[in-house]
């Protein structure tokens, strides 16, 4: 018995508490969010359902109705990492610009990186090798074979420019 | 009948193509005459037999075989002729067949023309151009067949799958079938019927298939052994079509996208356009470097390893937009060409690969490097950068396949992603673009720096970069993030190096950029990447500008010419480096507008009653009507007029509208552009609601600089013309060459 009263007066307490809480929401004005406020956020998600359209351009039905969702979600207080969070919940990672930087998606960014890195390694030992035989046959003489040659080079360009 | 011929033709083609593969194989490896002459006759003969099929196709395309399925899906009754001609490549089986007749057309061309010049090389190029001929003809022939029929049953229906797609093909698929003939066409997609979208891609398909002639004659220098420059040589040319259609093909492609599909830009990165871009990279990085080879013979197996590459990504690049791989995994496994193409370009890489890896030795450089910071260092860095920008265009493309196939769960790579990665690469590339021309002059101060210069020089710089890094709060808020700052100081730490490096050379277009940049920081903006961005163009236009200046000068001093005369005459003393320059210039022009589209750009959307309106950026947009009409290809266009002010001075109407096709259901947005050298305004039509006090909705954009990136474009193909134009002595032999070949000559005799 005493645990119904309990249980009774505990349901009353949260509707009463839901109800002013209710109030206290409705009286923080929301003004309707504007177009750029819906597109700001509709720019960052892909349509779910196309392939590669950016869900503020796609000129579909369905999408149309996707940004209406988004101004309802902005209407309500949602907040952008919110209303993100839903399209991603609702239809999976592939609404996002770019793949969450979970699991096998830390490939793609890490990889690229890596790639260039390992070629910028691989060319640079490469020029190493390259330019080391010069450098240890560091007989004046070549050296001087490459100035002169550069030297022969350049004058007979200019040469000819007097043609 | 027509139908049936087309495709008797075709399948007539495939085997001659293959005909041509073995007669070739056999007779260099009998070292018959015959057996080579009788392949080479084949080969030509394709040429003509496409042509024939594909005519049977325009005239099944204009004269409204319906009954044809091709004809059905690219055209109605509705469109005008050109169109319904353009439509042959409109769709994938015509489009399919518009690649082998390019490609038949272009090994012909060169197999008439040098004929007994290159004779050693043209056996092996016919088998190269004839197998990827015969795989496309054998696509048409076995997979995507464009004058296959719709059929009905003896009941009158059409016959259709289990899913109700309607099954077509050459011959009657049950006993007692009849062709099914359908009263009007769907008509071409309303996005390609664009002028743009009409010759973007057979702009790009040429771009395409000219690449497959340097890569036939490098494959035909690896399998004969003859691992000289003379294939470049043979196939420069060839190339700088190459990369000129290509370019031409992105250009215009990136045209149609800003015009018709009203999203506010031109480069969406899309796998479709990055599936273009990547042979690009590979072309432009194989460009620059065959100079070194010609040059000096070095990168000998660097430039056949590009070649193949840039080979594999024209057939990937078609692979992408033909065969629904993009838009999930599982369209690519029911789509019957996808794994042909995938088989192919995995034969051909790894057939390619090998043959490179069996000639290795051969393929030595034949000089040694001079420095770390040589020309062709340089040159090597800057295919170390194309080819960085590669590998993170093709990790994005095949990243969504790859998670697809693995966790089976979908991801979206877009802009955000190739933007950071692709950013700081490209400001790498014209640094160098800045200080390369220089470096041949450059070297020799170079070499005098001691260790002790060096440490003062360095330690100078980490000063600068540590004091720039305290406006860390500055950077973190502009760039975003700690990477792109940190990228950032590196970038600016290397640019500081290398100005230095050159100094002697650049420090006036160095000053130069610097008072540029301090002028646009006054009056133009204060975005720190922004004003990096603006330095670097500023630096490489004015490098630029510097060397023309100079060889002007000297040309004139020495010749008496005057000054006009003497800077014509210059493009025709050394085409390709100044056409060269030239693409340089007009590549900076370009990036003006990236860059300003990229980090200006701003949008507003609005819904307005008539005759209010909306503003953005200075702009004042009004709403005066709009009206309702059909247009010339059965669409219903709904037109506004709209009136921009710019504060109180009236510019002009535009006129944005969205065209709206009833067979295709498809609505296009046609935004109202008005360009200038300052910015674009674009504006589109989102909505508009009839005889009500709502209005319609508008979407503006304010794309500042935009317009500069289609001046340089006009510019760069002005500089590749310049760069391909024949020279007189086209069989120039270089000197380097001419020693190399004096040497083989002495050894053969000595040898005998």
């Amino acid at each position: 018995m005493i645990m119904k009263i309990i249980f009774r007066i505990s349901i009353l307490t949260f509707i009463i508490a839901a109800f002013f809480t209710s109030i206290a929401l409705a009286q923080q004005p929301v003004p309707t969010p504007s177009d750029d406020q819906v597109n700001h956020i509709a720019h960052q998600l892909y349509c779910p359902v196309c392939a590669n359209t950016p869900l503020d351009v796609c000129p579909t039905d369905a999408c149309r109705q996707w940004r209406d969702l988004i101004r309802q979600q902005l209407a309500q207080g949602w907040t952008e990492q919110q209303i993100k969070q839903y399209f991603v919940q609702q239809y999976g990672a592939r609404v996002l610009a770019e793949p969450p930087e979970t699991g096998i998606n830390w490939l793609i960014y890490i990889l690229p990186p890596a790639i260039i890195l390992a070629g910028a390694f691989i060319l640079f030992r490469a020029l190493r090798m390259w330019t080391k035989p010069v450098s240890a046959s560091t007989a004046s003489g070549s050296n001087e074979d490459a100035l002169k040659d550069e030297y022969v080079a350049r004058l007979e360009e200019e040469l000819k420019n007097r043609k | 009948m027509i139908a049936d011929f087309g495709y008797g033709v075709i399948v007539i083609a495939f085997v001659v193509a293959l005909y041509s593969v073995g007669a070739a194989i056999y007779g260099e490896r009998t070292k018959s005459a015959n057996w080579v002459e009788s392949a080479r006759r084949a080969m030509l003969l394709l040429w003509p037999l496409i042509s024939l099929s594909a005519a049977s196709l325009i005239y099944l395309l204009i004269t409204n075989h319906f009954e044809v399925s091709f004809v059905y899906e690219v055209t109605s009754r509705e469109m005008p002729t050109y169109l319904k001609i353009t439509a042959w490549w409109g769709g994938q089986a015509g489009s399919l067949v518009f690649w082998s007749w390019l490609m038949a057309a272009f090994a012909s061309l060169v197999t008439l023309r040098k004929w007994d010049r290159d004779r050693e090389f043209l056996p092996w190029v016919i088998v190269v151009t004839s197998i990827t001929t015969a795989f496309f003809l054998g696509l048409v022939v076995f997979y995507q067949n464009p004058f296959a029929f719709y059929w009905s049953g003896a009941n009158g229906n059409l016959i259709a799958d289990a899913l109700g797609n309607p099954i077509t093909s050459m011959f009657a698929p049950i006993a007692g079938a009849s062709i099914y003939f359908p009263s009007d066409g769907n008509g071409l997609n309303p996005l390609l019927r664009h002028p743009g979208m009409i010759i973007h891609p057979p702009m790009l398909y040429l771009g395409f298939v000219s690449f497959v002639i340097p890569f036939a004659f490098a494959i035909a220098a690896l399998i004969t052994g003859r691992t000289d420059d003379r294939w470049i040589r043979i196939t420069r040319r060839w190339t700088l079509f190459a990369w000129l259609f290509l370019s031409c093909g992105l250009v215009l492609g990136s045209r149609w996208a800003y015009d018709v599909l009203g999203w506010g830009g031109f480069w969406g990165w899309d796998p479709v356009e990055i599936a273009a871009l990547m042979p690009w990279l590979t072309g432009t990085a194989f460009l620059h470097s065959v100079m070194i080879q010609e040059k000096r013979g070095m990168l000998k197996q660097w430039n056949m390893l590009l070649i193949i590459l840039t080979y594999s990504l024209v057939i990937f690049g078609t692979f992408l937009t033909r065969t629904g791989v993009l838009s999930s995994v599982h369209a690519f496994a029911q789509s019957a060409i996808g794994p042909v193409f995938f088989v192919f370009i995995g034969i051909t890489f790894v057939g390619s690969v090998a043959l490179l890896i069996y000639r290795w030795p051969d393929l030595r450089g034949e000089t040694e490097m001079k420095s770390m910071l040589s020309r062709e260092a340089l040159f090597l860095l800057n295919n170390l950068l194309f080819i960085s920008v590669l590998v993170v265009c093709f990790w994005g493309v095949v990243f969504p396949i790859i998670s697809q196939l693995f966790t089976g769960q979908t991801v979206t790579v877009g802009p955000p992603f190739y933007q950071t990665a692709v950013a700081p690469l490209f400001a790498a590339l014209m640094l160098l673009m800045g200080v390369a021309p220089l470096s041949a002059w450059g070297l020799k101060e170079m070499k005098r720096m001691d260790l002790e210069e060096w440490a003062v020089l360095e330690g100078a710089n980490i000063a600068v970069t540590i004091l720039l890094s305290l406006t860390w709060k500055v950077l973190l808020e502009q760039l975003g993030n700690w990477t792109l700052v940190v990228i950032f100081l590196a970038m600016i730490h290397v640019s500081i190096l290398m100005l230095y490096f050159f100094k002697h050379l650049v420090w006036k277009p160095t000053i130069g950029a610097a008072a540029i940049t301090g002028l646009i920081y006054a009056f133009y903006t204060q975005s720190v990447l922004a004003l990096f961005g603006f330095f670097l163009i500023a630096l490489v236009l004015l490098v630029t500008i510097q060397e023309f200046w100079r060889a002007t000068r000297a040309r004139s001093k020495a010749t008496q010419e005057n000054f006009a005369l003497a800077f014509w005459n210059l493009f025709g003393r050394d085409r390709r480096r100044y056409g060269g320059y030239m693409i340089h210039i007009s590549m900076m022009l370009m990036a003006i507008g990236i860059l300003g589209i990229n980090l200006f750009q701003v949008q507003t959307q609005g819904t307005v009653p008539l005759n209010n309106s909306l503003s953005l950026s200075g702009y004042t947009v009004k709403y005066d009507s709009v009206a309702q009409f059909s247009g010339p290809n059965g669409q219903q266009v709904t037109r506004a007029v709209v009136s921009v002010y710019q504060g109180n001075n009236y510019l002009g109407d535009l006129y944005p509208r969205i065209d709206y096709y009833p067979s295709q259901e498809q609505n296009m947005t046609i935004p109202g552009e008005r360009s200038t050298l300052k910015d674009d305004l674009y504006i589109i039509l989102v909505d508009w609601q009839p005889a009500s006090t709502n209005g319609a909705t508008f979407k503006i954009f304010v794309n500042p600089l935009v317009n500069w990136l289609w001046i340089g474009a006009i510019l760069f193909l002005f500089g590749i013309i310049i760069a391909a134009w024949p020279d007189r002595d086209a069989e120039r032999v270089p000197e380097r060459a001419r020693r190399v070949h004096r040497t083989e000559n002495k050894q053969t005799s000595a040898a005998d």
